[in-house]
């Protein structure tokens, strides 16, 4: 019981004194998630979009295969990326294996079925009227999507935010092609996986609470988003 | 020329035949009103006209022009229109956005637009919510939102569903005024779907009535009101008396009807034998009192009278719509204070006349 106490009183001094390996943690998961949500948005709202404003065959397949990737084990991405991207593999040459831009990729490959299923489920809740006045009142085709995407703002926003949520949470992609190197690829999950498996606990509950929260922050945005 | 001619449409919905070979031409500056209960097509025919759908079969020509089934140019076309749904749906987005946009997207310069919709905004009325979302405004309010985000694109072709469906009293009285304005100002062509006659009466040029996917009748509002082609367009105009008989006889341009052992006269030019529908409006069927009509033996120039019992009397507002049963079945409608001086009650005697001339004589087809 004292190991705990003990752990969570440093780990306030360690948040309040606004330590520096504290900082260099939490900024680094803010900046591999961040930029991995940023590549997927950038993929999915426009590829969400062709999906779903074309008829084509197997469409309904696409999007159940899509959703079912929702829930993808990280460590599965994790290995996935490993194999793609070790000096052996087809994108070896790139020479990125246990550097954050191949975890921003790793993370980016996890949550773009999400942010593409979330994408497509948003624009199916911009009514079919909508779409038809707008082609009523001279919209054209880019036109239309462009307003289509305006409609459904906040449900694109959420799925973002989810997406970045669910990047800077997982931890086992991070783990395995990230490397957990001190000073290079130690992210809040991992680090805290590593000391906590040390008996470290001050350094893992602090960054713990940092993650709760971003937790509490993105649920408060959120919320905000649904009551528009 | 017509602006807008429809050369043999025909489309369906999963196997349901929503419209048949439909034609129709409406000239530029015409307001034509479609008139047909709901469900008759009047929603897809517009859809179709503002190329928002592809028809089944047919044709559809703009000024003269064959649109083409694909490409660029419907857009081209479709910017010349504009299509007032019958649900407005306004974007969510501030009430200045909304009417903005249709100008936005045909690449407008910006002082123009505010210029542009500052100046429809005040038209209908909506000065105070410029900067409101307008997903927060009232029905009525949304509907004008929608009116003016298609008036400021100043079509040439504007086409309206059921544009008063769902407005109470005063807010339809002034849809349909600045529906009349724009008609007379801009020289609008119109095209108005509506399942109330008295608006096609009043605001259109010119009248077509769809029924179950077929425009059965075109034609002015008293072709269309006094003179249906068949039954059901009888009906639907709120011919109210639409009965079946034979010819007897004809004399002079003046038939005979037989009705159950009845005649009853009217001007027609159809011969001896013929099966037809005599139909009466009726606000053109007077009521006597029995006695007081023998009292005072006034003699009327009115060929037709007849003897019945009342069967049902209903007032709504002003009005009472009396139901006579003198052998056959008669509806007449009359004022609610004559109703109550003549004491028209179930069971009461009276005496329906009405002219030879405000019967419609049509021919009753083999069932």
């Amino acid at each position: 019981m004292t190991e705990i106490w003990d752990g969570l009183t440093k780990a306030l001094e360690l948040l309040i004194s606004l330590d520096p390996e504290v900082l260099e943690i939490a900024g680094r998961s803010l900046r591999i998630s961040g930029s991995a949500c940023l590549l997927a948005s950038l993929i999915c709202v426009p590829l969400g979009s062709v999906i779903h404003f074309h008829h084509f065959r197997g469409k309904r397949v696409l999007i159940n295969i899509i959703q079912t990737l929702f829930g993808v084990p990280t460590v599965l991405v994790g290995l996935f990326v490993l194999l793609l991207f070790s000096r052996a593999g087809p994108l070896g040459f790139f020479d990125i294996l246990f550097t954050p831009t191949v975890m921003a990729i790793g993370q980016m490959l996890l949550i773009i079925p999400l942010l593409l299923g979330l994408t497509i489920s948003a624009l199916s809740g911009v009514s079919k009227e909508i779409v038809d006045t707008a082609s009523s009142l001279g919209a054209s085709g880019f036109q239309t999507v462009g307003l289509v995407l305006r409609e459904a703002r906040y449900a694109v926003l959420a799925a973002v935010i989810l997406g970045f949520a669910r990047a800077i949470s997982e931890v086992g992609c991070a783990l395995m092609v990230g490397g957990n190197i001190r000073g290079a690829t130690r992210v809040i999950t991992t680090t805290m996986s590593l000391e906590a498996s040390k008996g470290e606990l001050a350094l893992a509950i602090a960054l713990g609470i940092i993650l709760l929260f971003l937790a509490l922050i993105i649920n408060i945005v959120l919320n905000r988003l649904q009551q528009r | 020329m017509s602006l807008i001619k429809v050369a043999g449409l025909t489309h369906s919905y999963s196997e349901r035949e929503v419209l048949q070979d439909l034609n129709l031409s409406v000239g530029r500056g015409e307001v034509f009103a479609l008139i047909g209960p709901t469900g008759a097509g009047k929603t897809t025919l517009l859809r179709i006209i503002d190329l928002l759908e592809v028809p089944g079969a047919g044709e559809i020509y703009f000024d003269g022009k064959c649109i083409p089934r694909s490409g660029k140019q419907r857009l081209e076309i479709r910017r010349r229109m504009s299509f007032i749904q019958q649900k407005p749906q306004v974007f969510n987005l501030s009430v200045y956005d909304n009417i903005a946009c249709g100008l936005r997207w045909r690449r407008e310069e910006k002082n123009k637009i505010a210029e542009k919709v500052d100046h429809i905004v005040e038209m209908v009325g909506l000065e105070g919510c410029k900067n409101r979302n307008a997903r927060t405004l009232s029905g009525g309010e949304a509907q004008r939102v929608a009116l003016a985000r298609s008036l400021v694109l100043e079509p040439e072709v504007l086409l309206l569903d059921e544009p008063t469906a769902n407005l109470d009293p005063v807010s339809t009285d002034k849809i349909e005024q600045s529906i009349s304005y724009i008609a007379r100002q801009r020289n609008t062509t119109m095209i108005l779907a509506t399942h109330v006659m008295s608006q096609g009466q009043q605001l259109a040029d010119r009248i077509g009535v769809l029924l179950n996917g077929r425009l059965v009748q075109t034609g002015d509002a008293a072709d269309i009101f006094h003179s249906p082609q068949n039954e059901e367009v009888a009906h639907f105009v709120g011919m109210e008396n639409v009965i079946e008989g034979v010819i007897n006889e004809s004399n002079e341009g003046i038939v005979t009807v037989n009705i159950d052992g009845n005649g009853l006269q009217a001007v027609s030019s159809y011969p001896p034998g013929k099966r037809v529908y005599a139909c009466i409006r009726p606000e053109d069927i007077t009521l006597l009192i029995a006695d007081s009509y023998q009292q005072k033996a006034v003699r009327s120039s009115a060929r037709n009278s007849f003897q019945g019992k009342v069967s049902r009397v209903i007032t709504i507002g002003p009005l009472s719509r009396v139901e006579i049963d003198c052998g056959f079945r008669l509806v007449a409608l009359v004022t609610k204070m004559s109703a109550e001086e003549l004491d028209l009650q179930v069971g009461r005697e009276v005496c329906a006349t009405f002219k030879a001339t405000g019967v419609h004589i049509m021919e009753r087809k083999a069932s």
